[in-house]
């Protein structure tokens, strides 16, 4: 039988909504921005622009509060990265998505109270939280703002070094979140986590 | 120590100084050809002497006595602006009557016809790369000339005692801007001129613009005519200014891969379709970055085998999931 613990907090789950659907839209405003095509234009540029530009100034807010929230609240404790040991510990959440998970083994690091996310998570949620987020929020508000963006870099322009980092990290914002959706289907259930999402109780095996 | 080539010049030492002078003096003379004579200058002194400052003297028969009086500000010619213009080499008479060296100048020299550009470029073997028939062909279809009386000639932006030809391979891309965006600015930006040719009031320039994102930036970094000009293949600049109703206002006509700028302000810097860092358009990028225009060939192409990769691997594991689910 499974077991129902309560772990995310009303303010998590509406910044985690906010970020989500924020995300969501800055993937496909930057991608066609990315690939336009004045024949056929997947959202015509303007409105891209304009989309793109309103949701990262929304996400930058909602980023905030995830930083107050994150370092006033005990939810701050789930990103603590522990190094001893870490990779050990990477590979064997690894092995166990990749092998124990098709053969029905218990999870090696379960859901509780104190240890929320699993090593693999940990690692890639203090990346994406702290590093890749952090770095397309400032390169994004300097190409808002180009003019206070060194308008040389080296050799080249300063816009096209920002504009460079920005995509990439933007690509790689991508890949995190169709892998996070995809794990989001590896619950008691299928639907399990979407549904911890609305009602903050996790649902372990 | 000896080079490969030490003892061809130990042999023939001679034929190598004088290869070495030959260039060299050929170099000075193409320079020399491009500066004006001292006989030029001096003779045009005769008339800057007066028309080369804000005021002029001159004796009085009838009082004796030395009056001076302002010139008018648009028949003053800055010599430096001048001496490094195109026509730098001409002498004032070349183009204006050799009447005006008596003074007072005739009063019938004001009605004298002047020269427009196709009058001494027109038909010229020595300037056909130019396509002077072309770019009048264009002018007469743009509203320039079809809103405005024959009044409106080549002079009203280009200025013969200053203009230089602008937008070369060898300039900075934010220069040839400011000189070019600085020609239309000159009536556009100035209500007298501009009502030197109609009634209408100048339109704020900066208020019509306010829908383009990061103006200032776009000011900067493109000409009015890259919006304004219908593009041209046969000639350089084009030529044929468009009513406001047919501006450019679609951003993807430049922020895309077959963006308008490369048929326009990058024209002469165009070399090849990508550059070889795999940049598309990437002439644009040495001096600023187009999205949509600039995107990097091998960034998208790993980009989409990561993609793939991912969904891949998204699908291996779902089907495993399925196939090994409890039953």
């Amino acid at each position: 039988m499974s077991q129902k613990i309560y772990l995310y907090p009303m303010w998590i789950r509406l910044w985690h909504a906010l970020n989500a659907i924020l995300i969501i839209l800055l993937i496909i405003s930057g991608v066609s921005m990315q690939y336009t095509n004045p024949a056929n234009p997947f959202i015509r540029f303007d409105i891209a622009v304009t989309m793109h530009n309103i949701s990262g100034m929304i996400l930058t807010a909602n980023y905030m509060i995830f930083l107050i929230g994150t370092f006033i609240t005990p939810n701050g404790k789930y990103y603590k990265l522990s190094f001893k040991g870490l990779f050990a510990r990477l590979i064997k959440q690894f092995t166990y998505y990749t092998f124990g998970i098709f053969k029905h083994e218990r999870p090696p690091f379960p859901v509780t109270k104190e240890s929320k996310f699993n090593p693999l998570q940990q690692f890639t949620y203090v990346i994406a939280m702290f590093v890749l987020v952090p770095i397309v929020i400032i390169t994004g508000w300097a190409l808002l703002y180009p003019e206070v963006v060194l308008t040389k870099f080296f050799s080249g322009s300063g816009i096209k070094v920002n504009d460079f980092i920005h995509v990439i990290i933007g690509f790689f914002v991508s890949f995190f979140m169709f892998v996070h959706i995809y794990f989001c289907t590896i619950g008691a259930t299928f639907v399990s986590n979407f549904k911890s999402m609305i009602n903050g109780f996790h649902e372990s095996h | 120590m000896t080079s490969l080539f030490t003892p061809y010049f130990r042999k023939v030492p001679v034929a190598f100084i004088l290869t070495f002078f030959f260039f060299s003096m050929m170099s000075i003379t193409l320079k020399a050809q491009n500066k004006p004579k001292d006989e030029t200058i001096k003779i045009n002194e005769d008339c800057l002497k007066c028309h080369g400052q804000s005021k002029y003297k001159y004796n009085n028969p009838e009082s004796g006595t030395e009056v001076t009086k302002r010139m008018y500000l648009e028949t003053i010619i800055n010599r430096t602006e001048f001496y490094e213009s195109n026509h730098k080499t001409f002498k004032c008479t070349d183009c204006h009557s050799a009447d005006y060296d008596t003074f007072p100048h005739p009063g019938r020299l004001r009605m004298e016809s002047k020269y427009a550009c196709i009058d001494c470029h027109g038909g010229d073997e020595a300037y056909a790369k130019f396509k002077f028939e072309d770019i009048e062909t264009e002018f007469q279809s743009s509203v320039h000339s079809t809103k405005h009386s024959d009044d409106f000639n080549c002079w009203m932006c280009h200025n013969p005692h200053t203009y230089k030809i602008n937008a070369r391979s060898d300039e900075k891309i934010r220069d040839i801007v400011a000189y070019d965006n600085a020609i239309c600015l000159n009536c556009h930006a100035d209500i007298t001129k501009y009502q030197m040719l109609t009634d209408k009031v100048n339109p704020n320039i900066l208020q019509k613009h306010d829908w383009l994102p990061n103006q200032a930036l776009h000011f900067k970094n493109v000409r009015c005519i890259e919006c304004h000009a219908r593009t041209n293949d046969s000639i350089l600049v084009a030529h044929n200014i468009q009513p406001k109703a047919k501006a450019v206002r679609r951003c993807v006509e430049c922020h895309s891969t077959n963006s308008i700028l490369m048929a326009s302000l990058y024209k002469y810097k165009v070399q090849e379709e990508r550059s070889k860092a795999g940049f598309y358009n990437g002439v644009i990028m040495n001096e600023g970055y187009v999205i949509g225009a600039n995107r990097n060939y091998y960034l998208g192409l790993i980009s989409l085998i990561m993609f793939g990769c991912v969904a891949f691997g998204i699908a291996i594991h779902a089907t495993l999931r399925i196939i090994k689910r409890k039953k």
